[in-house]
Parts: C-alpha cells; structure tokens; sequence
C-alpha cells in the first residue's frame, strides 16, 4: 500500500498528496488524523504525524487547533506545480535511460508517445 | 524523558557474560524493538530491567530510579514473559482477577474485550490451554495493564497469524490513545517493523544497534546489475554481501547517506531497498563471522 523505497513517513505523506490531487480530500475539509492514519496503515503514530506535520510545513494543510489537519485553499495546485517541476528528473529521464538501452532513438520515442496518447 | 538509563550494564553466569557492557537510553512513550537471536541476552536484559535479577557490573535507572525492591517503580512496569509460570489450578480469569489488583492504570473493559477477541477460554486450566492461548494470557494482561513501561518479550510464540495481527493492530491503537514506553522482543521483525520507533541489536550480549528505525529503513541498499559492473561499483563502497548468478550480481551496500544510491543510480545499476529485517539479518552475522 505504501512505497516502501522511501522512507515511511514521506511515503505517507504522498499517499495524502495523491488523495487531494484526485479530489479525494477536497480544500477546506479535514485529512485523516495521525490515529486514524496510524491505524489505518498498520505503522507508529509518531511516523504518520511526522508524515502530516511535513505536509503542514509544505503549506499543503494548514493546522486547527482542536479539530485537525485541513487541506489548506490552493493546496492541489501548489502540488500539482510542484510535480510537473519534478515530472522530467522522475519519468522522463529514465524514460530515455531504457530507451537508449533499448536502441530507440528521441525522434522514435516521440513518434511512440503522439502514437499511444488518447486522441 | 528517559524510561530506561543503562551503563556499562552486565550480567554474567559463571564464565558466560549473557549481557555485556551495555549503555543504552530509551526515551519513555516509544515502541522500542528489543531484536537479537536466540540467547544474545534479550531476556536476560529485560529481567534485569525488571529487577528478576542483579546485574554482575553496571548502573541502570528504570523510570528514573533504581528499580530494585523499588515497588513504586515496579508496579509501573509490567513484563511480559515468554515462559510466564501460574500456579497449579489457576484459569486465565484467576490471573486476570490478580493482575487487574496488581497495575494500577488496569482496563478491565480492555481486557474482556481481548478476551473475547482473542477467544480465550476464561475457565480452563492454564496449564490446558495451548501454547498461542497461553501467550494471549501474557498479551491481554499486557495491554490492559496500561503499564507506563511495559516489556514483551517473544509475545506472539504459538499465535496464529490472524492473532498476531489483532495483538499488532490492537497494541498500535491503545498505543496511539494511551501513549507508554514499550520494549518489544520478536524474531517477527518483518511484522513489527513499521511499528518501531527505535530498534536495539544485541549480539552475543552486546549493543550492536541502537537507532532509530527509521535510519534503520534506509541504512542499507541493494545494488543489482551486470556482475561486473556491480563488481566495480562495490570496489568503492561499504560491503555487506554481494552475491552472483550467471552474468548477474547484488550487492548489499551501506547506504553512506544516499551517497550510494546516488552512485549506483549514476553507474546505470538498478537500486532497491533493503528492509529493517534484512539489514537486521546481514548485521547479525556480519557481527558473527568477524568476531
């Protein structure tokens, strides 16, 4: 459930970034809390709050006293910003890595991508 | 705070030193992993934390005192033992009726519910019941005592797998609402590992390991590509195993901060990450062989 090539707390806090990247935690409602979190992927509550508390730092949540976590206003297309910096270092270069192992030259592998992109 | 101060701590049998010279601080409201192979002094080190023994040499401070003939300190430590004795006749509800009079933060509503959870017949002989209900007698009273330090030593021998997840899933959620110092002994490194906040490694009766597990997690990484490439690679680096099949080879490297993974990744090799039971494992007999 969780990638576990990372370490935990920063795979947890991707698993909430991918929930409000697909609509799942819209801006302005709460997020799970590091319990339920805790509970809900089998792992300590100190690493699931550190998740939280790195996304809070991020200004993806924004804390209320009291109450929780929320997904602070902008948050989805502050990490939606964010992921299109890192989309190059994290697909396309060892995208061209394999195709250079392969014999696929950049002009083939552009023919490849207009092929299979949806019309 | 500290739960848990040792220097120097030893323990010896005649000529045997079963726990040597260990100093070790555990921070209080934590799940710490107590890991180690059979006899590297696990138990040994728990009964003298516990005051079931004395110490040979070395200083410790449980909760911040002494713990021998120390009852204000003992009755805030509950110690779950893996070959726990009762009394001839007794039934798990005899124990239970004793332990709930004994723990002074005892959860009675806790305790029937892994009673029932755990499917423990409350009126048979204890010295009927089989091995796993014997250890879900250790596990309840170990919950429900809500002990501010708590010891489990091998809890989950003779448990089906289902049980050792209920013990896990209901260890975590009294944890998360009754925050306490937990020290946790298993070979089931694989099943607890997410679990650990800090992991000591004891070998041969001595501290191999003592960090957070979260350190622990990335300590190590798996460099797998052709073999002499991998061969090269592992030339420069910090060597754990490196292992061939045909033209193939992996090697199990330290990470050096992600200086590994950063050169293995530059040299075209496929990285992958090395789990805390691994790492746990390559350290065990890494330890044994040079020693």
């Amino acid at each position: 459930m969780l990638d576990e090539s990372k370490p935990l707390f920063i795979a947890v806090a991707e698993q909430i970034e991918d929930g409000i990247l697909d609509g799942t935690y819209p801006e302005d409602t709460p997020v799970p809390s590091t319990n339920e979190l805790a509970a809900f992927l089998r792992i300590n509550p100190a690493t699931a709050g550190k998740g939280l508390n790195r996304l809070a730092d991020a200004g993806v949540l924004v804390k209320r006293r009291g109450v929780g976590m929320f997904v602070a206003p902008g948050a989805a297309d502050l990490l939606r910003q964010r992921r299109r910096d890192d989309f190059a270092r994290d697909y396309i270069v060892p995208l061209l890595r394999e195709a250079a192992h392969l014999g696929i030259a950049p002009h083939e592998l552009t023919a490849m991508i207009t092929t299979e992109a949806p019309r | 705070m500290t739960a848990i101060e040792t220097r120097n701590l030893t323990k010896r049998f005649g000529d045997v030193a079963a726990v040597e010279d260990v100093t070790l601080d555990l921070t209080e409201n934590r799940v710490h992993g107590l890991l180690g192979r059979n006899g590297a002094g696990k138990t040994t080190l728990m009964k003298l934390l516990t005051a079931q023994l004395f110490p040979t040499a070395g200083q410790m401070r449980v909760l911040g005192e002494d713990p021998r003939e120390n009852v204000p300190v003992l009755s805030q430590t509950c110690f779950i033992q893996e070959s726990q004795k009762y009394p001839d006749g007794f039934r798990p509800r005899d124990v239970l009726s004793i332990a709930s009079g004994l723990y002074p933060h005892w959860d009675e509503q806790l305790a029937r519910d892994l009673v029932g959870e755990f499917r423990l017949p409350q009126k048979r002989a204890i010295k009927k019941l089989s091995r796993g209900q014997l250890s879900a007698v250790g596990i309840v009273i170990g919950l429900a005592s809500r002990a501010p330090l708590t010891f489990f030593d091998e809890p989950y021998l003779g448990l089906d797998v289902v049980a050792r997840r209920l013990f896990f899933d209901r260890l975590l959620a009294d944890f998360a609402e009754h925050p306490r110092t937990v020290i946790l002994s298993t070979h089931h490194i694989d099943e607890v590992a997410n679990l650990l906040e800090h992991v000591v490694l004891l070998d041969e009766g001595r501290v191999v390991i003592d960090e957070e597990a979260e350190t622990l997690q990335s300590a190590a990484i798996e460099v797998s590509g052709r073999a002499e490439e991998v061969r090269e690679f592992a030339a420069h680096g910090d060597v754990m195993r490196i292992q061939e099949i045909g033209g193939l080879a992996t090697a199990t490297v330290h990470a050096c901060e992600g200086r590994a993974e950063q050169a293995a990744r530059a040299a075209g090799l496929q990285v992958a990450p090395v789990s805390l039971q691994e790492y746990i494992v390559h350290r065990t007999t890494h330890a044994t062989s040079s020693s």
